[in-house]
């Protein structure tokens, strides 16, 4: 299954990757590296540094010291929308979508082109937009309510909104943190089937508590524990761990 | 830019005929030449009110120094005016023939460079834009590109505008000081203090408020329009959208400032002077009121909220001059409280769905609007 061992094959490679907030090192020297196609769960108890790591890499936060390579570009020097110009998406944990907008117009603002302020002045909402909109409508189960300001959606068809928002980025590195949280039971089947379909032919990385979720999805699994890695490898691996066992899933 | 059932909603158009008719038919002919030049100079604070829906309402970003911009504007052309009223004919009695008089007195014996360029009335027109363009550019860069934002915003621009009313107070020689720039009298070799003018003028400001209307509707259809909506409530997710929010937000204040300098030169021809009073504190509060009592999210809101206040202001100034200012205050907590979203909110909510309920029974009864209707052209949110 894997192929190369040189740094320059890997789509994102983390190193030595330090944030400090006021002396406490939330991530502490962490290294680590996501393939080309491979879907990574981050796993880890609470206070682990796992919304922190995805912070750290789409630039809501700055890194104190260590880099982050993505296809060769360095992030830590990128501004937030450079790095999703880049091609990383970012879920956030609570749905943030824009409630005041229809789901059309939530889906178009996400829609690659016009992101200057002279290029949205003159963005012409044609065809292509149209089509792709309605495409990833279909996919995220909100087909007939592109017409509906969001704030009317239930909490799950946010969570599916804001996923097809960063569909339509079509990122290379699409990161996730807790996609199922909040979830009744239907909603959850139906996001990890959305969840399947979307990973084909891009990377994701998943914060996600769930772990009958992480079982079904994952390729490997990092488990974070005081901002630092605990155990690396497939669930089967981890699972075995026991120092694993001992500060997350024994509870 | 063509009007069309897709610029303008069925509602809107309504909004927008009702605001023409009255604006260019019934006032004019409803009021003496007093009165309508009353309204006119009103009418010059609607142009700040219609900025304000699109940085305030729109983007979010309140600025407690839109007298600033109007400021900037109206002294532009008040610069202008003044040098033409300044001739040498005109102030030969004075020391240094040829300069404004307040400098003279001031003891100054030459134009200042920065006053060279309003001999020019093509320059003052461009400079009219560019001047509050550029200063709103700087603000907005030097505060959007490092985050600051919401109150600490609101607080900085409210310094700004103390900070430029001390500015022309303090330097009278350059700026004719507390007085302001007075005794203005012809545009172009064209007297502006007759009736006529007046009458006339009042036109071109209308005319003018109109093209305002139309730029501020375009920018709110445009996407852009959209991402300052969804800026104003997530723009953790307009970022990670790949949006520059700063550059945005810039432009949003930029556009806010351009229609205030506009508004400010034209309260200079239609009043006949331009004083640090229109800039300061006070004012770019009641500039912010205006908009509140129209309601934030509508544009023809803006300008029925600036006529109504000022009106309101007119009516109690002239028999309780002191209770005004309470007035004002009550006016802006009773919005806030009870009707956060203005005229345009209690069209919207009352009196428009009367209507669609009226011409429903009296039409086909499917023609009733659906919610999102907008009312008295107020755009839906």
């Amino acid at each position: 299954m894997r192929i190369g061992h040189q740094p320059k094959d890997f789509l994102l490679a983390v190193e030595a990757l330090t944030v400090s907030f006021d002396g406490f090192k939330a991530v502490n020297n962490l290294s680590f590296y996501v393939e080309e196609n491979e879907i990574r769960v981050i796993i880890g108890p609470n206070g682990a540094g796992k919304t922190t790591v995805l912070d750290l890499i789409c630039g809501k936060t700055k890194a104190t010291s260590g880099s982050i390579q993505f296809r060769g570009k360095e992030l830590t020097k990128l501004k937030e929308n450079q790095i999703v110009q880049a091609g990383v998406g970012r879920k956030f944990q609570t749905p943030s979508v824009f409630e005041d907008l229809t789901v059309f117009e939530n889906l178009e603002i996400s829609y690659p082109r016009g992101r200057t302020v002279f290029g949205s002045l003159t963005f012409q909402r044609d065809e292509a937009v149209k089509e792709r909109v309605e495409e990833v409508a279909e996919m995220i189960f909100l087909r007939d309510r592109l017409d509906t300001y969001a704030d009317q959606l239930s909490h799950g068809q946010k969570q599916w909104l804001e996923i097809g928002m960063l569909l339509i980025q079509d990122p290379d590195l699409l990161m996730l943190d807790e996609p199922v949280a909040g979830m009744s039971v239907s909603e959850r089947a139906k996001t990890a089937e959305l969840l399947n379909r979307i990973i084909k032919d891009r990377s994701v990385l998943v914060i996600e508590h769930d772990m009958k979720f992480v079982e079904d999805i994952a390729h490997r699994v990092t488990v974070l524990h005081q901002g630092q890695i605990l155990s690396e490898g497939s669930m089967e691996h981890v699972k075995k761990d026991p120092k694993v066992v001992e500060v997350y899933l024994g509870h | 830019m063509i009007i069309n059932s897709r610029f303008f909603n069925r509602s809107e158009l309504v909004g927008f005929a009702t605001l023409a008719l009255l604006l260019f038919v019934i006032l004019p002919l409803s009021l003496d030449i007093f009165r309508l030049n009353l309204v006119a100079k009103y009418l010059t604070y609607a142009f700040v009110a219609i900025g304000l829906v699109i940085c305030w309402g729109y983007g979010g970003i309140l600025s407690l120094g839109q007298g600033v911009f109007f400021g900037l504007g109206g002294y532009c052309m008040a610069m202008y005016l003044k040098l033409e009223a300044s001739s040498v004919e005109n102030t030969k009695i004075q020391s240094t023939p040829g300069i404004p008089d307040f400098m003279d007195w001031n003891q100054l014996t030459q134009l200042p460079f920065f006053w060279k360029p309003f001999h020019s009335f093509p320059i003052t027109l461009l400079a009219i834009l560019l001047v509050p363009a550029l200063f709103s550019f700087i603000i907005g860069a030097a505060m959007f590109k490092r985050r600051v934002g919401g109150v600490y915003f609101a607080i900085i621009t409210q310094a700004i505008a103390a900070i430029l009313t001390i500015l022309i107070v303090g330097q009278q020689g350059y700026t004719g000081g507390s007085n302001g720039i007075t005794d203005l009298r012809t545009l172009h070799g064209w007297d502006i203090r007759t009736d006529h003018a007046k009458f006339i003028l009042y036109f071109v400001e209308v005319v003018l408020l109109f093209g305002c209307i139309l730029a501020a509707q375009f920018i709110r259809l445009t996407k852009l329009g959209r991402i300052l909506v969804a800026m104003r409530e997530q723009e953790d997710r307009v970022r990670f959208s790949g949006y520059s929010v700063a550059n945005f937000k810039i432009f949003a204040f930029c556009a806010a400032a351009v229609f205030a300098a506009i508004g400010g030169a034209l309260f200079t021809l239609e009043v006949g002077f331009m004083s640090p009073s229109f800039v300061g504190i006070v004012p770019s509060i009641e500039m912010v009121i205006y908009t509140a009592v129209g309601g934030r999210m509508s544009i023809f809101g803006a300008v029925y909220g600036t006529l109504l206040v000022n009106f309101a202001k007119t009516a109690l100034s002239e028999s309780f001059p002191q209770l005004w200012l309470f007035g004002l205050g009550a006016l802006f907590i009773a919005v806030v409280l009870a009707f956060p979203n203005g005229l345009a909110g209690i069209w919207q909510d009352h009196v428009q769905p009367r209507i669609d309920r009226l011409l429903a029974a009296r039409k086909k009864p499917s023609f009733a609007m659906p919610g999102n209707s907008v009312a008295g052209g107020a755009p839906a949110e």
